[in-house]
């Protein structure tokens, strides 16, 4: 995915058009994720000052949702269903699959992959699910999910 | 006495005026229906096991330990969170509820440790024990392994303890409102966090809210650990600011181990700041002075004296500087950081030993104006509300006061009205916090020129009496209206409009009208000012124009609404009510009223003189001049608190004799002669009265550690100059001020020690106190409007001197620093440094942090510069915590024309880049006949103020008939050159002026 580097002056000009909406920090935060790859540390700081709330409340916000991120993402990010719905159709050896195609563990990234649980995608009819950039798949394979990533980089 | 444990009910009580009954275990109680089941069953004497509630903050509901049944009801509600309702029938106890609340506690023991480093402050372990837990059977992953945050200086953060009940988040939202906690990350890692960095990097104050709400051993003082647990408790009142909260003094043995904010104190009802619950230890400090000291020569060293030496040599050299340089040429200063009782007996002593009236207060350079306003509009010099009525009120009027900073529970009290809807209109050269701090922000920030204070509140008056805005019904039915006549006509005039005064304000004309509009037009409307209205050449001009805004739009004498001085100082108001003015007797009785003098000459067995003694500054100028020789001063580092500096310092040392009363060696008592040790308020028994009127007691939690009470000292001495004032306790003083005063008759410590505290008048008519004033009718009768012209200062930003400082305090320091330098405080302030506005720094290319030369008329000091958008171009801001910065050496000695009160907050100046550190402070000798100039310019000020639509010559005249001393008239009279002075002056001169007054 292309983000735009992170700068204070783009996040600015982000930033002047979420903090009037109502629940303006996780907007906020949400807004810079989507147009930087992550949120920085710098930016709780920035959210806090548009919103008028404090850092702490900026800093509850962005730890609470697992999809909000601090530090810059790798270039592709899959995300694999091992909520209840999905284990019962073979998510567990999904993930055993998708660790050998992508060479890496659960929970853990470098700058090109990362591998992440993810706890239903509300596809349950379909699964095993899981997203490759934001882009939903079900019945998904290991392979399904390599192609796409090659796909995608 | 024994440790005072206070009851929790678990919520907040009820405020509806709807009466249920309902019945909890069989006992049937009655409460308003907005009240938990909780707080009603804890009422009714049963107390449900709870650990997520306590009644300083809203129900949570996260910790299901306080289960109850309820008939006819399904499942197992929590009380906290249940309110009451009529008829219901309510059981705390059967086996189901033990089952369910064993079942929660044994989840959260298997993540607590099983012994709290902090013993029985941790509330789990008995509520296990209350549960009738008896096994844990869990084991796992845990939270036992997490580090400890130590970074504060005042408090401990072991998330080992921590089982995430939200107490202490809550805290810091709902009480403190700094919002500096939050849980971080979701399921088994939630934590609580000071925004992912430790307590000290993050936005937390130390108030010390949350410390108070945990019910673990995870946030505890420190002190707990070094020193132990408390065993004794003594409610006593915080020596610090004006807000005068009540505090439980927690003893183990002789030492303190914490000061803990008493829920029923009425100034702050369980809550403080981190000056009053955790800077105390100063009073314990190894500067501490503890033995008299005298010496010959300001230049000997000083020597270890008995307390009967050194009276007596006190004694003997001011009666001796009496019999060669007569009657008048001693005095003293009495100050607002003691107690009344001391207070009181200092004052008498200078009126009835010494003989003549030279007593002032350092209240002279703070809330004087407030007392010369308050008293010429509405007949009384104080805040006209209790704390309390701020939540009722809808708008508030914050003007030159920076509550986060020096009044903080103030503060906290004004953000919870803020954060329920009431509007605030700030009136501040400075972006202070309240502009705009999380979850609050002003409707209006008139950010005015330093020193525009006067054209601000006509302007808003302006728009009031032109759009129609006045309450005429109130102002017809309270009001002197021949003054209101004046008045009106005054205000009306096109040029008090806020289009004619933008020039000068640099406040856009439309943002005044807004202003006004919304303070004029809203049910209840408050004024909250503080130094930055007083500290003005207009200051007294300034208050009466406030008291002129509330009385013209019907905002006094209910609550809600109201003019109210935050008081700088923990006993300001006090120190004024004692009669510490030169030109008046306790209860603010002039001297010259035969009356009121022949009360006190019964009660005091002694002649009064009837003629008003010299103000500080009087003093200053006739030390140098050679007239004025002794000095007692009580509790006042004059030498570092007071305005141009130089001029101090040359008056200090052309003095005979300087006596200083203090804690500590400061730079006053570089210039003294005799060192009379003073006590801490932890060896004070007595009073204090807060900025709304509310005597507080002050109890002594441990002996004097000079042997004496103050009070004591001042009587030595006053018997060693021939006149006995014996009194074997405080509480005998106060009678001699009840039986003298008034507004205080009703008031004795037995009835303070009942009724918790008592706001004065308090009397046969108002025998509990009176909480708000002025409801009927004015203390004066009827309000009385006063003509405010706009007089712009002289003090002017030139091309010499091109931007204007303004001076101020911070949160964690107060005034001179003397206490809070000698704690933990420091580490969060440990020098003065300059804000100014990025262009006016890059224009003189100084950078951020840099050294800085500071320069006025007067003198030149040396600091480090902040870059900050706080302040607007064209002026700067520092604060005068530390002597080495000496900010007062910039500050000149321009003052308030009525009142004298220092123009500390307007100071022209220019700043340069500096390659020096600090100490690098150069003084400006003061040449000439100062005391003469300072006459001319005392009396041409006031004849420019006066109001000129009615005989101002008249008024010129009573005023300084009425503040002058008898000296000074005649230097007026006879010494000075007519050309020298502005016609109204010469007309007043030729006035009989003891005529007029009569
Ligand atoms: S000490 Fe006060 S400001 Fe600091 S975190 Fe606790 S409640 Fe908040
Ligand atoms: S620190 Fe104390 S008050 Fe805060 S969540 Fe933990 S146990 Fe509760
Ligand atoms: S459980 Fe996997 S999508 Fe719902
Ligand atoms: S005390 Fe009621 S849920 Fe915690």
């Amino acid at each position: 995915m292309l983000f735009t580097p992170w700068s204070s002056q783009a996040a600015s000009a982000v930033l002047d058009a979420t903090c009037e909406k109502p629940g303006p920090v996780l907007i906020s935060l949400q807004a810079l994720q989507n147009e930087f790859g992550y949120v920085p540390k710098e930016a709780v700081e920035m959210v806090a000052k548009a919103c008028n709330v404090s850092r702490a409340d900026v800093h509850g916000v962005l730890t609470f949702y697992h999809d909000l991120r601090t530090s810059p993402p790798p270039k592709n990010s899959v995300r694999i269903c091992v909520a209840e719905a999905c284990q019962s159709v073979g998510s567990r050896k999904l993930v055993e699959d998708a660790e050998k195609v992508f060479g890496t563990q659960m929970e853990e990234s470098n700058d090109d992959i990362e591998l992440k649980p993810v706890y239903c995608l509300g596809n349950c009819a379909l699964g095993p699910s899981a997203m490759v950039d934001g882009e939903l798949i079900g019945r998904a394979t290991a392979n399904d999910l390599h192609h796409l990533v090659k796909a995608k980089s | 006495m024994t440790l005072l444990i206070e009851p929790d009910y678990g919520t907040p009580a009820g405020k509806s005026l709807d009466i249920v009954e309902v019945e909890i275990d069989g006992v049937s109680v009655s409460i308003p229906s907005d009240t938990s089941i909780m707080r009603a069953s804890a009422l009714a004497g049963i107390s449900i096991p709870k650990l997520c509630a306590t009644d300083s903050l809203n129900a949570f509901g996260s910790c299901r330990l306080c289960v109850v049944e309820i008939d006819g009801r399904n499942g197992t509600p929590s009380s906290c969170t249940t309110p009451v309702s009529g008829g219901m029938k309510i059981s705390t106890k059967s086996e189901r509820l033990d089952r369910i609340r064993q079942g929660v506690m044994e989840l959260y023991m298997s993540d607590h440790p099983e012994k709290c480093a902090a013993g029985d402050e941790c509330e789990m372990h008995g509520m296990a024990k209350t549960v009738g837990l008896k096994e844990v059977r869990y084991e796992g992953q845990s939270h036992l392994d997490l580090p400890k945050d130590e970074s504060n200086p005042y408090f401990t953060f072991d998330s080992t303890e921590c089982i995430v009940c939200n107490r202490c988040v809550r805290a810091c939202d709902e009480v403190q409102g700094t919002f500096a906690l939050t849980i971080e990350n979701r399921g088994f890692e939630s934590r609580v966090s000071s925004s992912g960095t430790s307590f000290i990097e993050s936005e937390c104050v130390s108030c010390g809210a949350c410390v108070q709400a945990c019910p673990t051993g995870a946030l505890t003082e420190k002190t707990l650990y070094t020193i132990g647990t408390p065993t004794r408790s003594v409610i006593t009142t915080c020596a610090y600011c004006g807000v005068g909260c009540s505090f439980k003094a927690e003893m183990r043995g002789d030492e303190l181990v914490r000061m803990v904010p008493y829920k029923d104190g009425g100034a702050n009802e369980g809550h403080s700041c981190v000056k009053g619950r955790f800077a105390w230890g100063y009073a314990t400090h190894e500067d501490r002075i503890t033995t008299p000291m005298i010496r010959e020569k300001i230049t000997d060293p000083w020597k270890a004296v008995s307390w009967d030496h050194a009276i007596d040599y006190a004694a003997t050299k001011l009666k001796a500087l009496q019999s060669e340089f007569g009657i008048d040429s001693i005095g003293g200063i009495t100050s607002s950081r003691c107690t009344n009782e001391e207070v009181f007996v200092v004052q008498k002593m200078i009126r009835a030993a010494f003989g003549n009236n030279n007593v002032d207060t350092c209240a002279r350079v703070c809330h004087s104006p407030t007392g010369y306003g308050l008293s010429q509009t509405f007949g009384t010099s104080a805040g006209t509300q209790d704390f309390e009525s701020v939540e009722h009120s809808d708008v508030v009027l914050l003007i030159g006061a920076n509550p986060t900073a020096a009044h903080p529970v103030f503060a906290s009290r004004l953000k919870q009205a803020l954060r329920k809807g009431t509007k605030l209109i700030v009136v501040d050269p400075r972006q202070i916090e309240l502009v705009r701090t999380p979850h609050i922000e002003a409707s209006h920030h008139l950010q005015l020129l330093p020193g525009t204070n006067v054209a601000i509140i006509n302007a808003m008056a302006h728009v009031i009496a032109e759009e129609g805005l006045i309450d005429r019904d109130f102002v017809n039915a309270r009001c002197d209206l021949d003054s209101f006549a004046r008045w009106e006509e005054f205000i009306s005039l096109p040029e008090n409009s806020p289009e004619a005064l933008e020039a000068s304000t640099r406040v856009p004309a439309e943002e005044v009208r807004k202003a006004a509009r919304l303070y004029a037009t809203v049910p209840n409307a408050a004024i909250y000012y503080g130094l930055g209205v007083t500290e003005h050449s207009q200051g007294s001009t300034m208050v009466m124009g406030i008291a002129n805004l509330a009385m013209a739009t019907g905002n006094i004498g209910r609550t809600g609404v109201g003019v109210n001085p935050l008081r700088g100082q923990n006993n300001v108001q006090g120190s004024c009510d004692m009669g510490s003015f030169p030109h008046e007797l306790p209860g603010y009785r002039h001297i010259s009223n035969p009356k009121t003098r022949e009360i006190f000459e019964i009660q005091w067995k002694t002649v009064l003189n009837a003629k008003p003694g010299m103000r500080i500054p009087n003093m200053f100028d006739s030390a140098i001049s050679g007239e004025f020789k002794g000095i007692y001063i009580q509790g006042e580092d004059i030498a570092q608190s007071d305005p141009n500096t130089s001029h101090v310092h040359a008056a200090l040392r052309a003095l005979d004799l300087v006596i200083v009363q203090d804690l500590f060696l400061n730079e006053t008592s570089k210039f003294a002669h005799v060192f009379f040790p003073g006590t801490s308020f932890l060896e004070k028994d007595g009073t204090f009265t807060n900025a709304e009127r509310r005597i507080n007691r002050v109890r002594p939690v441990m002996a004097s550690k000079t042997g004496k009470s103050e009070w004591e000292v001042t009587c030595d001495l006053a018997a060693a100059m021939g006149y006995e004032m014996g009194y074997e306790n405080s509480a005998q003083i106060m009678d001699e001020i009840a039986a003298t005063t008034p507004t205080f008759s009703g008031v004795s410590f037995a009835k303070l020690d009942e009724l918790g505290s008592i706001q004065w008048p308090c009397n046969a008519e108002h025998p509990e106190g009176t909480p708000v004033m002025h409801i009927d009718h004015f203390v004066r009768g009827e309000g009385r409007f006063m003509v405010t012209p706009y007089v712009p200062t002289d003090e002017k930003a030139t091309r010499k001197f091109p931007l204007l400082l303004t001076t101020g305090r911070i949160l964690s320091q107060y005034n001179v620093g003397a206490q809070t330098r000698r704690t933990a405080n420091v580490v969060w302030h440990s020098e003065d440094i300059l804000d100014i506005h990025e262009s006016d720094a890059e224009l003189r290319g100084i950078e951020d942090g840099s050294w800085v030369k500071l320069s006025s008329r007067v003198g030149e000091t040396i600091m480090k510069a902040r870059i900050t958008d706080q302040v607007p171009a064209g002026v700067v801001y520092t604060t005068f915590h530390f002597p080495e910065s000496g900010a007062n050496v910039i500050t000149t000695d321009y003052s308030d024309w009525a009142t004298n009160c220092p123009e500390y907050k307007v100071t022209a100046v220019e700043i340069a880049p500096s390659s020096k550190g600090p100490q690098a402070i150069t003084e400006h000798a003061s040449h000439g006949d100062v005391e003469l100039e300072s006459i001319i310019r005392m009396a041409n000020q006031i004849a420019a103020n006066v109001p000129t639509n009615t005989a101002p010559e008249h008024a010129v005249a009573h005023h300084i008939e009425q503040f002058w001393t008898p000296y000074m008239q005649e230097r007026l009279m006879k010494e000075v050159d007519r050309a020298a002075l502005s016609p109204i002056v010469i007309k007043a001169l030729a006035l009989d002026l003891n005529h007029v007054l009569s």
